[in-house]
């Protein structure tokens, strides 16, 4: 039995302001690597902005916005082999791009349409969540099921603060411990559950704290800060590969957007306290560490962020060309065997419509 | 099945006849996985997985923390890791934690991934009343389940009809609840076909042939309508018709049968509204309006809580309201 390991009380930063607090660096991550996760922050960063102009153009439906938490998707996401699994929550709709996920395929999703549900094996991402941590538990068993088979591929189920007060998140978190499942639970804490703020979540003094009766080791690590977030969670993967089982990482950052377009956070926010957090962006901070440090340049950058525009206008245009939808792909794969029945109601939705 | 053939088939016990299906399928398949409460060093609290682990070693038998979503949102995972998961939800009414998982999940994810991926895994429970237990023991709950798109739900009530649909709900490709009924696990005694031994899902069974009225019933409503038809022997010809599965329904067993007698009582241990007899009342009245001579008359439990056990044989359908159902269905 490993000892339980008591929660990291302070925050893991890499990244300094450039004034005081001076940078560091992760050992190990090569100038390619840094231009790579850059491009990624862009890239996602780039999505939601531009999903967002979709929705208010009628584009796509309702969006859950994810500005400003780029960083901890995609510097955990780097963390990861290609052959690990990644289990999103709506938050992390756009994870897959990090994967090879074509943009188009998102943006369906966000349209309702059924080419936006992709086949998680293409890319190991699980379907999208969308009730609250129920996922949990399907990354702890996929996880625990190749351990089974001695294959080695970790999982990591993203989730929010307010997750942690549901029971799959309870549930997941004692069988992970249990079951030593090669598992990182990634909490993306934005400090907003909709309107319900983190201290009207938990009177817990951090969520990393919770790990701490599954047996699971927490960590704390400044959310907006790519680097960080990626240290973080290789050592994470690292436990994993080696039998440690799961790890629990609290990624603090403050929610500075919308919870989704339906929302307006103008009642309940701190205005004042989104302001310095958009100030504090995990984009910008990360351009502006590289151009400390001389990897990034200008010119670069500029390419990189056209690039992403590029892919963005692309993809859009690919999903608005999708043929709509066949009606009768309502009945499509609900069962690998449907009853008897399903061929009735087939037809008769094939008469209503007049085919 | 020929004589000497049956001759050969070991008696069992229901619950005997489960673990026996268990045993067969975790032998035939090594990505069958048995997992839930007590199911390991126990063998389970009725016995039911009495010896698998003995037999296939505690990571395919799988004694789990107790928590009813973490066994069924573990089991997703599992099957996208390309394990068959058997679960055991320990009682009915113990069940419902794991709800969300199937509703939102499990009857989902085919669907979801647009076929690509597979769930096929079981949740086995045994269920029902009549056995003088403490309150939350006693719970017929499977219109949940029939009513989760996704989901197929098997009953059986004979120790043959048990094992066979064990197994045919363990080699299903779409997940399959199977609510053994606990009131017969140690009564009901019959022959069981060793070794591999399927029964189809979504196929009803004449349990006795009648011409009068047709009994449709499941699980232990079978035996007891039985018993009903055995009492009106030479006053009516009960049919009575063990439905087996309930989703995929036998619409043609069901619907020959009531061709055949022209009259249906539906018996049924859960609360009546919105029970399952209250969708083949519904198919009866969809497609065999003019076959029938009479009322569709439903047999049920109340729409009360489950009662304390001292009186709980006043919620249970009964062979006098049976009978007395019969009766008035025959003389309308």
């Amino acid at each position: 039995m490993s000892q339980v390991l008591p929660a990291e009380g302070d925050l893991r930063r890499v990244i300094g302001d450039g004034e005081a607090l001076p940078d560091g660096e992760v050992e190990g991550l090569t100038p390619t690597d840094l231009l790579g996760l850059y491009h990624d922050l862009v890239l996602l960063r780039t999505y939601d902005e531009r999903s967002v102009v979709y929705h208010r153009q009628g584009r796509i439906g309702t969006y859950a916005i994810f500005w400003n938490h780029e960083a901890m998707q995609v510097g955990s996401a780097f963390a990861l082999e290609e052959r690990d699994w990644i289990f999103p929550s709506y938050r992390e709709s756009a994870i897959g791009l990090l994967r090879g996920m074509p943009v188009s395929t998102v943006l369906s999703w966000w349209r309702g349409h059924p080419v936006g549900w992709w086949n998680p094996e293409d890319y190991n991402v699980a379907s999208i969540c969308v009730p609250i941590a129920t996922h949990v538990p399907h990354a702890v068993g996929l996880a625990w099921g190749y351990r089974l088979k001695n294959e080695d591929r970790v999982a990591i189920a993203y989730f929010g603060d307010g997750a942690t007060s549901e029971g799959a998140f309870h549930e997941g978190a004692t069988f992970a411990g249990v079951m030593k499942a090669p598992v990182i639970l990634f909490c993306n804490n934005n400090q907003w559950a909709i309107s319900t703020p983190l201290e009207a979540q938990t009177a817990a003094a951090t969520l990393a704290d919770k790990a701490i009766g599954y047996g699971i080791p927490g960590v704390r690590v400044d959310g907006g800060d790519v680097l960080a977030v990626y240290e973080a969670t290789r050592e994470a993967v690292a436990r994993a590969r080696s039998g440690e089982g799961p790890t629990f990482i609290e990624a603090l950052t403050y929610r500075a957007a919308p919870h989704a377009t339906a929302d307006d956070p103008s009642s309940y926010i701190d205005a004042e306290r989104v302001e310095v957090e958009k100030e504090n962006e995990c984009v910008g901070r990360f351009e502006r560490y590289l151009m400390r440090a001389g990897v990034l340049t200008e010119e670069r950058r500029d390419e990189i962020k056209q690039a992403a525009g590029e892919v963005m206008r692309a993809g859009i245009a690919e999903a608005e060309a999708e043929p709509p939808a066949d009606p009768a792909l309502v009945f499509e794969h609900a069962y690998a065997d449907p009853p008897p029945s399903q061929a009735e109601d087939l037809a008769e939705l094939r008469r209503a419509l007049g085919g | 099945m020929a004589e000497s053939e049956a001759s050969l088939a070991p008696t069992r016990f229901l619950v005997e006849a489960v673990n026996d299906a268990l045993h067969v399928e975790m032998e035939r398949d090594p990505a069958v996985l048995v997992m839930g409460q007590d199911v390991g060093r126990l063998g389970g609290v009725f016995r039911a997985t009495a010896g698998l682990q003995e037999r296939f070693g505690a990571e395919r038998c799988v004694d789990t923390p107790l928590a009813e979503a973490g066994i069924l949102g573990t089991a997703v995972g599992l099957c996208m890791a390309g394990w068959r998961p058997v679960c055991e939800m320990q009682y009915d009414a113990f069940s419902y934690p794991a709800l969300d998982q199937l509703i939102n999940h499990v009857g989902r994810y085919r669907w979801r991934t647009r076929g690509k991926m597979s769930f096929p895994l079981v949740i086995r429970m045994p269920y029902g009343g009549g056995v003088r237990a403490p309150e939350l023991h006693d719970d017929s709950p499977e219109t949940y389940y029939v009513h989760t798109p996704g989901v197929k739900v098997a009953i059986p009530s004979t120790p043959a009809d048990a094992k066979g649909l064990i197994a045919a709900a363990i080699r299903d490709p779409d997940p399959v609840v199977v609510f053994e009924p606990k009131l017969i696990y140690r009564t009901s005694r019959g022959e069981v076909p060793a070794g591999d031994h399927v029964v189809p899902l979504g196929k009803a069974r004449v349990a006795r042939e009648g011409t009068d009225v047709t009994l449709v019933a499941y699980g232990s409503m079978v035996p007891l309508s039985e018993r009903a038809a055995a009492a009106l022997d030479g006053e009516a010809s009960c049919e009575v018709l063990d439905l087996r599965t309930l989703k995929p329904l036998d619409e043609e067993t069901l619907l020959a049968s009531i061709a055949k007698t022209g009259r249906a009582v539906l018996v049924q241990e859960a609360p009546r509204v919105c029970g399952f007899a209250a969708e083949v009342a519904a198919v009866l009245a969809e497609k065999a309006i003019y076959d029938l001579r009479g009322p569709v008359l439903r047999v049920t439990g109340y729409d009360v809580p489950y009662p304390y056990w001292q009186i709980e044989d006043a919620y249970m359908p009964s062979v006098e309201r049976i009978v007395s159902a019969v009766r008035r269905v025959l003389s309308s």
